[in-house]
Protein backbone atom coordinates (compact mmCIF):
# COMPACT_ATOMS: atom_id res chain seq x y z
CA UNK A 1 0.00 0.00 0.00
CA UNK A 2 1.81 3.47 -0.57
CA UNK A 3 1.24 6.63 0.46
CA UNK A 4 0.71 9.84 -1.64
CA UNK A 5 1.98 13.07 0.10
CA UNK A 6 0.92 15.73 -1.76
CA UNK A 7 2.97 18.79 -2.26
CA UNK A 8 3.07 21.67 0.71
CA UNK A 9 0.81 24.54 -0.31
CA UNK A 10 1.38 26.40 2.93
CA UNK A 11 2.86 29.83 2.19
CA UNK A 12 3.63 30.19 5.85
CA UNK A 13 7.49 31.51 6.27
CA UNK A 14 8.52 30.89 9.49
CA UNK A 15 8.71 33.59 12.03
CA UNK A 16 11.86 33.56 13.16
CA UNK A 17 13.16 34.35 9.67
CA UNK A 18 10.91 37.41 9.62
CA UNK A 19 12.10 40.66 10.74
CA UNK A 20 9.37 43.20 10.08
CA UNK A 21 6.08 43.36 8.04
CA UNK A 22 6.53 43.05 4.57
CA UNK A 23 7.08 45.54 2.18
CA UNK A 24 5.94 46.45 -1.02
CA UNK A 25 8.68 49.36 -1.79
CA UNK A 26 11.16 49.18 -4.37
CA UNK A 27 14.01 50.72 -2.55
CA UNK A 28 16.29 47.24 -1.84
CA UNK A 29 16.37 46.22 -5.78
CA UNK A 30 17.46 50.12 -6.20
CA UNK A 31 19.95 49.80 -3.85
CA UNK A 32 20.90 46.80 -4.82
CA UNK A 33 21.31 47.95 -8.60
CA UNK A 34 22.67 51.31 -7.12
CA UNK A 35 25.34 49.46 -5.46
CA UNK A 36 26.08 47.78 -9.15
CA UNK A 37 26.56 51.06 -10.98
CA UNK A 38 28.28 53.33 -8.35
CA UNK A 39 30.78 50.11 -8.08
CA UNK A 40 30.97 50.60 -11.88
CA UNK A 41 31.80 54.55 -11.57
CA UNK A 42 33.87 54.08 -8.39
CA UNK A 43 36.82 51.64 -10.44
CA UNK A 44 36.84 55.02 -12.67
CA UNK A 45 36.91 57.46 -10.67
CA UNK A 46 38.89 56.09 -8.22
CA UNK A 47 41.68 54.67 -10.35
CA UNK A 48 42.06 58.02 -12.09
CA UNK A 49 42.51 59.77 -8.24
CA UNK A 50 45.00 57.15 -7.37
CA UNK A 51 47.15 57.57 -10.46
CA UNK A 52 47.02 61.44 -10.68
CA UNK A 53 47.45 61.64 -6.61
CA UNK A 54 50.10 58.56 -6.28
CA UNK A 55 51.90 57.28 -9.46
CA UNK A 56 52.24 60.07 -11.91
CA UNK A 57 55.14 62.52 -11.45
CA UNK A 58 56.59 62.58 -7.73
CA UNK A 59 53.67 60.86 -6.63
CA UNK A 60 53.02 60.91 -2.22
CA UNK A 61 55.82 63.93 -2.56
CA UNK A 62 54.15 66.31 -4.40
CA UNK A 63 51.35 66.33 -2.51
CA UNK A 64 50.55 69.74 -0.39
CA UNK A 65 48.36 72.44 -0.08
CA UNK A 66 49.80 73.67 -3.74
CA UNK A 67 48.69 70.71 -5.37
CA UNK A 68 45.40 70.72 -4.10
CA UNK A 69 45.01 74.36 -5.20
CA UNK A 70 46.00 73.18 -8.61
CA UNK A 71 43.55 70.40 -8.91
CA UNK A 72 40.63 72.31 -7.68
CA UNK A 73 41.42 75.15 -10.16
CA UNK A 74 40.70 72.70 -12.59
CA UNK A 75 36.24 72.66 -13.07
CA UNK A 76 37.29 68.48 -14.18
CA UNK A 77 38.80 67.36 -11.41
CA UNK A 78 36.36 69.37 -8.87
CA UNK A 79 33.79 67.51 -10.52
CA UNK A 80 35.90 64.35 -10.02
CA UNK A 81 36.15 64.41 -6.57
CA UNK A 82 32.38 65.45 -5.59
CA UNK A 83 31.27 62.58 -7.83
CA UNK A 84 33.87 60.35 -5.71
CA UNK A 85 32.87 61.50 -2.58
CA UNK A 86 29.06 61.54 -3.28
CA UNK A 87 29.13 57.98 -4.75
CA UNK A 88 31.60 56.50 -2.52
CA UNK A 89 30.08 57.32 0.55
CA UNK A 90 26.57 56.43 -0.15
CA UNK A 91 27.88 53.06 -1.84
CA UNK A 92 29.83 52.59 1.42
CA UNK A 93 26.83 53.74 3.83
CA UNK A 94 24.24 51.19 1.60
CA UNK A 95 27.00 48.60 2.35
CA UNK A 96 27.47 48.95 6.12
CA UNK A 97 23.64 49.56 6.45
CA UNK A 98 23.61 45.78 4.94
CA UNK A 99 25.91 44.82 6.76
CA UNK A 100 24.11 46.21 10.27
CA UNK A 101 21.45 44.41 9.47
CA UNK A 102 22.98 41.22 8.96
CA UNK A 103 24.60 41.25 12.14
CA UNK A 104 22.76 43.15 14.55
CA UNK A 105 19.78 41.47 15.90
CA UNK A 106 18.05 43.52 18.27
CA UNK A 107 15.60 46.31 16.40
CA UNK A 108 17.12 48.94 18.82
CA UNK A 109 20.97 48.22 18.12
CA UNK A 110 20.06 47.76 14.53
CA UNK A 111 18.23 51.42 15.09
CA UNK A 112 20.82 52.96 16.57
CA UNK A 113 24.06 51.63 14.71
CA UNK A 114 22.21 52.84 11.77
CA UNK A 115 20.79 56.00 13.46
CA UNK A 116 25.14 56.86 14.07
CA UNK A 117 25.40 55.67 10.17
CA UNK A 118 23.77 57.69 8.73
CA UNK A 119 24.94 61.17 11.05
CA UNK A 120 28.36 60.31 10.04
CA UNK A 121 27.68 60.07 6.37
CA UNK A 122 25.23 63.41 5.68
CA UNK A 123 28.31 65.17 7.79
CA UNK A 124 31.05 63.72 5.81
CA UNK A 125 29.16 64.40 2.86
CA UNK A 126 28.33 67.62 3.46
CA UNK A 127 31.37 69.01 4.93
CA UNK A 128 33.44 67.35 1.83
CA UNK A 129 30.68 69.03 -0.73
CA UNK A 130 31.43 72.43 1.18
CA UNK A 131 35.12 72.05 0.79
CA UNK A 132 35.44 71.12 -2.72
CA UNK A 133 33.07 74.56 -3.58
CA UNK A 134 34.33 76.88 -1.28
CA UNK A 135 37.89 75.82 -1.04
CA UNK A 136 40.36 79.69 -1.38
CA UNK A 137 43.50 78.83 -2.31
CA UNK A 138 44.63 82.27 -0.65
CA UNK A 139 43.13 80.79 2.96
CA UNK A 140 45.12 81.72 6.22
CA UNK A 141 48.80 80.50 5.52
CA UNK A 142 48.84 79.75 2.40
CA UNK A 143 51.92 81.01 0.32
CA UNK A 144 50.65 80.99 -3.51
CA UNK A 145 51.99 83.43 -5.77
CA UNK A 146 48.93 84.69 -6.42
CA UNK A 147 48.32 85.76 -2.67
CA UNK B 1 19.56 26.29 9.16
CA UNK B 2 21.73 25.34 12.32
CA UNK B 3 24.55 27.41 13.33
CA UNK B 4 26.73 24.33 13.21
CA UNK B 5 25.45 22.65 9.81
CA UNK B 6 28.26 22.15 7.77
CA UNK B 7 29.62 20.47 4.43
CA UNK B 8 26.85 22.61 2.02
CA UNK B 9 28.44 23.74 -1.15
CA UNK B 10 29.49 27.16 -0.26
CA UNK B 11 30.54 27.18 3.27
CA UNK B 12 34.23 27.33 4.01
CA UNK B 13 35.21 27.34 0.25
CA UNK B 14 36.48 30.48 -2.17
CA UNK B 15 33.22 31.88 -2.73
CA UNK B 16 32.78 32.30 1.18
CA UNK B 17 36.38 32.89 1.49
CA UNK B 18 35.39 36.22 -1.30
CA UNK B 19 32.61 36.96 0.30
CA UNK B 20 34.68 37.79 3.64
CA UNK B 21 37.51 39.32 2.40
CA UNK B 22 35.14 41.68 0.27
CA UNK B 23 32.87 42.67 3.27
CA UNK B 24 36.15 43.24 5.40
CA UNK B 25 37.74 45.44 2.50
CA UNK B 26 34.22 47.22 2.40
CA UNK B 27 34.49 47.91 5.81
CA UNK B 28 38.18 49.14 6.12
CA UNK B 29 37.61 51.16 2.92
CA UNK B 30 34.62 53.16 4.26
CA UNK B 31 36.22 54.59 7.78
CA UNK B 32 39.47 55.44 5.68
CA UNK B 33 37.54 57.71 3.69
CA UNK B 34 35.53 59.01 6.61
CA UNK B 35 39.11 60.20 7.78
CA UNK B 36 40.56 60.94 4.23
CA UNK B 37 37.21 63.25 4.21
CA UNK B 38 38.12 64.98 7.10
CA UNK B 39 41.76 65.35 6.83
CA UNK B 40 41.12 67.07 3.46
CA UNK B 41 39.04 69.34 4.89
CA UNK B 42 41.69 70.79 6.61
CA UNK B 43 42.61 72.75 3.63
CA UNK B 44 40.05 75.08 3.94
CA UNK B 45 40.81 75.42 7.51
CA UNK B 46 44.96 76.37 7.37
CA UNK B 47 47.33 75.60 4.68
CA UNK B 48 50.08 74.77 6.99
CA UNK B 49 47.77 72.82 9.34
CA UNK B 50 47.40 70.48 5.67
CA UNK B 51 50.95 70.67 4.90
CA UNK B 52 51.78 69.16 8.61
CA UNK B 53 49.02 66.61 8.72
CA UNK B 54 50.05 65.95 4.50
CA UNK B 55 53.71 64.96 5.68
CA UNK B 56 52.93 62.44 8.18
CA UNK B 57 51.27 60.45 5.42
CA UNK B 58 54.61 60.85 3.89
CA UNK B 59 56.90 58.87 6.21
CA UNK B 60 57.53 55.62 5.60
CA UNK B 61 55.24 53.85 8.10
CA UNK B 62 52.27 55.45 6.76
CA UNK B 63 53.79 54.62 2.84
CA UNK B 64 53.22 51.56 4.19
CA UNK B 65 49.69 52.14 5.61
CA UNK B 66 48.48 53.22 2.10
CA UNK B 67 49.98 50.47 0.51
CA UNK B 68 47.93 48.27 2.49
CA UNK B 69 45.10 50.24 1.77
CA UNK B 70 45.49 50.15 -1.54
CA UNK B 71 45.59 46.65 -1.84
CA UNK B 72 42.35 46.58 -0.03
CA UNK B 73 40.69 48.90 -2.63
CA UNK B 74 42.07 46.68 -5.52
CA UNK B 75 40.74 43.66 -4.59
CA UNK B 76 37.41 44.91 -3.47
CA UNK B 77 37.44 46.83 -6.78
CA UNK B 78 38.22 43.58 -9.06
CA UNK B 79 36.10 41.00 -6.78
CA UNK B 80 33.38 43.87 -6.68
CA UNK B 81 33.32 43.18 -11.07
CA UNK B 82 33.42 39.83 -10.56
CA UNK B 83 29.82 39.72 -8.19
CA UNK B 84 28.55 42.19 -11.10
CA UNK B 85 29.43 39.83 -13.87
CA UNK B 86 27.59 36.24 -11.66
CA UNK B 87 24.88 38.75 -11.55
CA UNK B 88 24.27 39.98 -15.17
CA UNK B 89 26.40 37.65 -17.06
CA UNK B 90 24.75 34.26 -18.09
CA UNK B 91 27.48 32.50 -17.57
CA UNK B 92 28.34 34.14 -14.28
CA UNK B 93 27.68 31.49 -11.51
CA UNK B 94 29.10 29.34 -14.18
CA UNK B 95 32.71 30.89 -14.12
CA UNK B 96 32.63 32.54 -10.72
CA UNK B 97 35.34 30.46 -9.57
CA UNK B 98 37.42 30.77 -12.46
CA UNK B 99 36.87 34.66 -12.41
CA UNK B 100 38.03 34.42 -8.90
CA UNK B 101 41.12 32.99 -10.53
CA UNK B 102 41.12 35.75 -12.78
CA UNK B 103 41.01 38.49 -9.56
CA UNK B 104 43.94 37.18 -7.84
CA UNK B 105 46.28 37.40 -10.62
CA UNK B 106 44.82 40.92 -11.81
CA UNK B 107 45.42 41.80 -8.17
CA UNK B 108 48.52 40.62 -7.77
CA UNK B 109 49.91 42.31 -10.50
CA UNK B 110 48.45 45.72 -9.86
CA UNK B 111 49.20 45.69 -6.40
CA UNK B 112 53.33 44.84 -7.35
CA UNK B 113 52.93 47.47 -9.71
CA UNK B 114 51.57 50.34 -7.15
CA UNK B 115 53.78 48.82 -4.27
CA UNK B 116 57.42 48.74 -6.15
CA UNK B 117 56.00 52.95 -7.10
CA UNK B 118 54.70 54.04 -3.66
CA UNK B 119 57.37 52.86 -1.81
CA UNK B 120 60.19 53.34 -3.71
CA UNK B 121 58.84 57.04 -3.76
CA UNK B 122 57.96 57.34 -0.07
CA UNK B 123 61.14 54.99 0.89
CA UNK B 124 63.61 57.01 -1.86
CA UNK B 125 63.12 60.18 -0.27
CA UNK B 126 63.09 62.86 -2.73
C1 LIG C 1 36.37 50.47 -6.58
C2 LIG C 1 35.17 50.20 -7.04
C3 LIG C 1 34.15 49.41 -6.25
C4 LIG C 1 33.42 48.36 -6.75
C5 LIG C 1 33.51 47.78 -8.16
C6 LIG C 1 32.55 47.91 -5.69
C7 LIG C 1 31.61 46.90 -5.85
C8 LIG C 1 30.80 46.42 -4.85
C9 LIG C 1 29.77 45.43 -5.02
C10 LIG C 1 29.36 44.79 -6.35
C11 LIG C 1 29.23 45.19 -3.80
C12 LIG C 1 28.17 44.14 -3.46
C13 LIG C 1 26.86 44.72 -3.09
C14 LIG C 1 25.87 43.62 -2.75
O1 LIG C 1 26.25 42.54 -2.27
O2 LIG C 1 24.67 43.87 -3.00
C15 LIG C 1 29.92 46.02 -2.84
C16 LIG C 1 29.68 46.04 -1.48
C17 LIG C 1 30.29 46.90 -0.59
N1 LIG C 1 31.17 47.92 -0.90
FE1 LIG C 1 31.94 48.29 -2.71
N2 LIG C 1 32.76 48.65 -4.57
C18 LIG C 1 33.72 49.60 -4.86
C19 LIG C 1 34.19 50.58 -3.99
C20 LIG C 1 33.84 50.71 -2.65
C21 LIG C 1 34.27 51.80 -1.77
C22 LIG C 1 35.13 52.97 -2.18
C23 LIG C 1 33.74 51.52 -0.53
C24 LIG C 1 33.85 52.30 0.75
C25 LIG C 1 33.62 53.59 0.84
C26 LIG C 1 32.98 50.28 -0.63
C27 LIG C 1 32.30 49.69 0.41
C28 LIG C 1 31.48 48.59 0.29
C29 LIG C 1 30.80 47.94 1.39
C30 LIG C 1 30.88 48.34 2.88
C31 LIG C 1 30.05 46.89 0.84
C32 LIG C 1 29.13 45.90 1.58
C33 LIG C 1 29.78 44.55 1.71
C34 LIG C 1 28.80 43.47 2.11
O3 LIG C 1 27.59 43.70 2.17
O4 LIG C 1 29.29 42.38 2.38
N3 LIG C 1 33.07 49.82 -1.93
N4 LIG C 1 30.88 46.77 -3.51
Amino acid sequence: MSVTIPAPRSQRIDPKYKRGPKSRSSFEMLAWLFMRLSGVALIVLIFGHLISNLIVGDGINAISFGFVAGKWADPIWQFWDLAMLWLAMLHGTNGVRTIINDYAEKHSTRAWLKGILYVATIFIVVLGTLVIFTFDPCVAGSTLPQC
Amino acid sequence: MSKTSSGTLYRGHEGMWSWVGHRVTGVVIFLYLLVHVLDTALVRVDANAYNAVISTYQTPWMALGETGLVAAILFHAFNGLRLILVDFWKQGTKYQRQMLWGVMILWVVVFAGFAIRHLSLAFGGH
